[in-house]
C-alpha cells in the first residue's frame, strides 16, 4: 500500500494546473481542457479514497462525474463552433462585446 | 426503490417525464400549433406545483437517504414551480418579439427546473452535484438561445466556462469531504462529525472549496464577475429565470450543506461569511449606482441581494437562531423572486425586437404611456429598496432581526446603510418613469403585463400577511 499523500498530491497538482490554465490561457479549447483537468483531479481523489477505504461509493461517483463532464463539453464545443462561425476566432479575449 | 421513494421525488419526476413528452409533442406542434408547447409546459408545471403542495407537512427521506423531502424542499419546490410558470409566460412574449420562438426552450426550462427542485431535496453531496449540473447545463443553452446576436452567445460561453469552473471546485471539495468522512451522505457526515470520526485537515479543505464553489453559484463578491455580463447578454426572459431560479438553488445547496455538516466549523466560517456578506452588499450596491443599462443595474442589484441573504446565514452556527436564519433566508428568497421577476417583466415589455432599448433612459415617460406597468415597476423598486408595505421590507426586516439576534449588529448596520445607498438607484428609475418625457413604446397586451401585475399584487398582498409566509418558511430543514 502506498502512502495516501502521493495520489492526493498528484490530484492537487493536476487541479492547480487546471485552475492556472483556466485563468491564463486565451484559447477557449485550452480553457476547456483545463476544466477537464480539474474534473479529473476530483475523480482521482474519489478513486484514491474509494480504494483506501475499500468503499465502492467513490467509484460509482466517478462514473456520474464523467457523464456530466461529457454533457458539459458537448454544450461547450457546440457553442465554440457557433461563435467561431460568426467571429472566426475562439480566443476568450475577443469575447468583449459585453462591458460596463 | 419503492413506491414511497418515487412519491418523494414526484415533483421532479413529473417535470422530467413531462419534458421528455414535450420534446416529442413539440415536433408535431411546432408546425401545426406553435403556441401549444408553452401551454403544455405550464400544464406540466402546474401538475408539479400541485404535487409539491400535497407534500406539505410530510417530511420523509428516501433512496437510502439521498433525498430528503422536508419543509425546506417543499417551500423551494413551490417557489421554483411558480417561477417556472412566470418564466414560460415571459419567454413566450419575449421570444415572439425577438423572433426566436422555439419549442426546445420550454423543454430545457423544465429540465433546469427539475434540477433546481432536486437541489432543494438533496440529502447527499453527489445528488447536489448532479442537481447542480442538471440545472446549469440547460441554463447555458438557454442563455445562448438568441443565437443571431453575438452578445447572447458570448453570455452563454462566459456562463458555461465560469459555471463549470464553479462546479469543478464544488466537486473537488466534495471529494475531500468524502475522504474526510468516508461518505457523501449529508446526515452520515453530520454523524461522523459528532462522533469526531473524521480527518480534520481534509474536512476543512473540503469546506473551504465548497464555500468558493457555492459563492460562484450565488454570485457573492469576489466570485461575482460573470454575473453582469451573463445577465446583460442573455435574452431578458432567460435572465429573469436565471436571476431567481439559479440563485435560489445555489442558496438551497449552501444552506442545507452548511447548516447540516459544517456547524462545527462555524467559528471560522462565520468570519468568512461575514466578510462575503459585507463585500457583496457594498460592491453590489455601489457598482449598481454607476449603471446606465437597466439589465446591468438589475444584475448588480441581484448581487447585492445575495449579500443580504448571506447576512442571515452568518449566524448559522448558533443553535438558537438557526431556524430563524434559514427561515429568513427563504423568506427573502421568496420576496426577491416575486420582485425580481416583476421587474424583469416590465423590462421585457419595454424592450424592442432587436433586444435594444433597455437603458434606464428608455423608461422615461412610462408613467404616461403605460400607467399600470409604471405603477407595478414602482412597487418593485420600493420592494427592492425595502420600503414598508412591500414584501421586500418584511424580507429585510426578518434578515436584520436574525442578524441582530445572532449578535452581528455591525453587519445589520452595514446592511441598513447599503440599503439606503440602494434607494438612490432604485428611486432614480421611478423618477425617470414619472418626471421625464420620453417616447417609450410598450406592448400593452402581452403576457409581460400580466406577470408584472400579478407579481406586484403578490408583493403588496403578501406584505399584509408576512407571518404566514414566515411560518411556512420556518417549518424548515430536518436537522439531525
Amino acid at each position: 500500500m502506498y502512502p495516501l499523500i502521493f495520489p492526493l498530491a498528484l490530484a492537487g497538482i493536476l487541479f492547480s494546473i487546471g485552475v492556472v490554465g483556466f485563468l491564463i490561457r486565451k484559447n477557449a479549447i485550452i480553457v476547456f481542457m483545463s476544466l477537464e483537468l480539474m474534473f479529473n483531479a476530483a475523480n482521482l481523489v474519489f478513486i484514491t479514497f474509494a480504494n483506501y477505504f475499500q468503499n465502492v461509493n467513490g467509484q460509482v461517483i466517478v462514473i456520474f462525474i464523467m457523464t456530466t463532464a461529457a454533457a458539459e463539453v458537448a454544450v461547450g464545443l457546440a457553442l465554440i463552433v457557433s461563435i467561431f462561425r460568426s467571429r472566426h476566432s475562439i480566443s476568450v479575449d475577443d469575447l468583449n462585446k459585453l462591458k460596463g | 426503490m419503492t413506491i414511497i421513494d418515487l412519491f418523494s421525488i414526484l415533483p421532479v419526476l413529473v417535470l422530467v417525464v413531462w419534458a421528455l413528452f414535450l420534446l416529442l409533442a413539440d415536433l408535431w406542434a411546432s408546425r401545426k400549433l406553435p403556441g401549444l408547447t408553452p401551454i403544455l409546459a405550464v400544464v406540466g408545471l402546474v401538475c408539479s406545483l400541485v404535487v409539491s403542495i400535497v407534500q406539505v407537512g410530510k417530511p420523509q427521506s428516501s433512496f437510502g437517504g439521498m433525498i430528503h423531502v422536508d419543509g425546506f424542499s417543499v417551500f423551494l419546490n413551490i417557489l421554483f414551480a411558480i417561477t417556472g410558470i412566470a418564466a414560460v409566460a415571459l419567454a413566450y412574449e419575449s421570444f415572439k418579439n425577438l423572433k426566436i420562438q422555439r419549442g426546445e426552450y420550454y423543454v430545457l426550462l423544465l429540465f433546469s427546473l427539475s434540477g433546481m427542485m432536486l437541489m432543494g431535496a438533496a440529502g447527499d453531496l453527489i445528488v447536489i452535484f448532479l442537481a447542480l449540473e442538471l440545472l446549469s447545463i440547460p441554463l447555458y443553452i438557454m442563455a445562448g438561445m438568441d443565437f443571431n446576436r453575438l452578445e447572447s452567445k458570448e453570455a452563454s460561453l462566459k456562463y458555461l466556462l465560469l459555471g463549470t469552473f464553479a462546479s469543478a471546485i464544488v466537486l473537488f471539495g466534495t471529494a475531500f469531504i468524502y475522504g474526510a468522512a468516508q461518505t457523501t451522505n449529508l446526515y452520515e457526515i453530520a454523524l461522523a462529525v459528532s462522533l469526531a470520526e473524521i480527518n480534520w485537515t481534509l474536512f476543512i479543505i473540503g469546506a473551504a472549496l465548497l464555500v468558493v464553489g457555492f459563492g460562484f453559484k450565488v454570485a457573492a463578491v469576489p466570485f461575482h464577475t460573470w454575473t453582469p455580463d451573463v445577465y446583460h447578454g442573455a435574452p431578458s426572459s432567460v435572465t429573469a429565470f436565471m436571476a431567481v431560479g439559479a440563485k435560489a438553488a445555489g442558496f438551497a445547496a449552501l444552506i442545507r450543506v452548511f447548516s447540516l455538516d459544517f456547524t462545527i466549523l462555524s467559528e471560522n466560517l462565520t468570519a468568512v461569511f461575514w466578510a462575503l456578506a459585507v463585500l457583496t452588499m457594498i460592491v453590489g450596491n455601489f457598482t449598481a449606482l454607476a449603471q446606465k443599462n437597466l439589465k446591468r443595474m438589475l444584475a448588480y442589484s441581484s448581487i447585492a441581494h445575495a449579500g443580504y441573504i448571506l447576512m442571515a446565514f452568518v449566524a448559522f452556527g448558533n443553535e438558537a437562531v438557526r431556524v430563524d436564519s434559514i427561515a429568513s433566508a427563504l423568506f427573502y428568497l421568496a420576496a426577491y423572486a416575486a420582485t425580481s421577476i416583476g421587474a424583469w417583466a416590465v423590462l421585457i415589455a419595454v424592450e424592442r425586437e432587436d433586444a435594444s432599448r433597455n437603458e434606464i433612459e428608455h423608461l422615461a415617460g412610462l408613467g404616461k404611456a403605460a400607467p399600470l406597468l409604471a405603477a407595478a415597476m414602482t412597487v418593485f423598486m420600493l420592494s427592492f429598496t425595502g420600503i414598508p408595505v412591500t414584501l421586500g421590507f418584511w424580507g429585510k426586516f426578518y434578515l436584520f432581526r436574525t442578524a441582530i439576534q445572532g449578535g452581528n449588529i455591525i453587519l445589520a448596520v452595514i446592511g441598513l446603510l447599503t440599503s439606503l445607498v440602494s434607494a438612490y438607484y432604485y428611486l432614480r428609475v421611478v423618477v425617470k418613469m414619472y418626471f421625464q418625457e420620453g417616447d417609450v413604446k410598450v406592448n400593452q397586451k402581452g403576457w409581460s403585463l400580466v406577470v408584472a401585475v400579478v407579481a406586484a399584487l403578490i408583493v403588496l398582498g403578501l406584505a399584509f400577511i408576512p407571518e404566514l409566509l414566515y411560518k411556512f418558511a420556518a417549518s424548515s430543514l430536518i436537522i439531525g
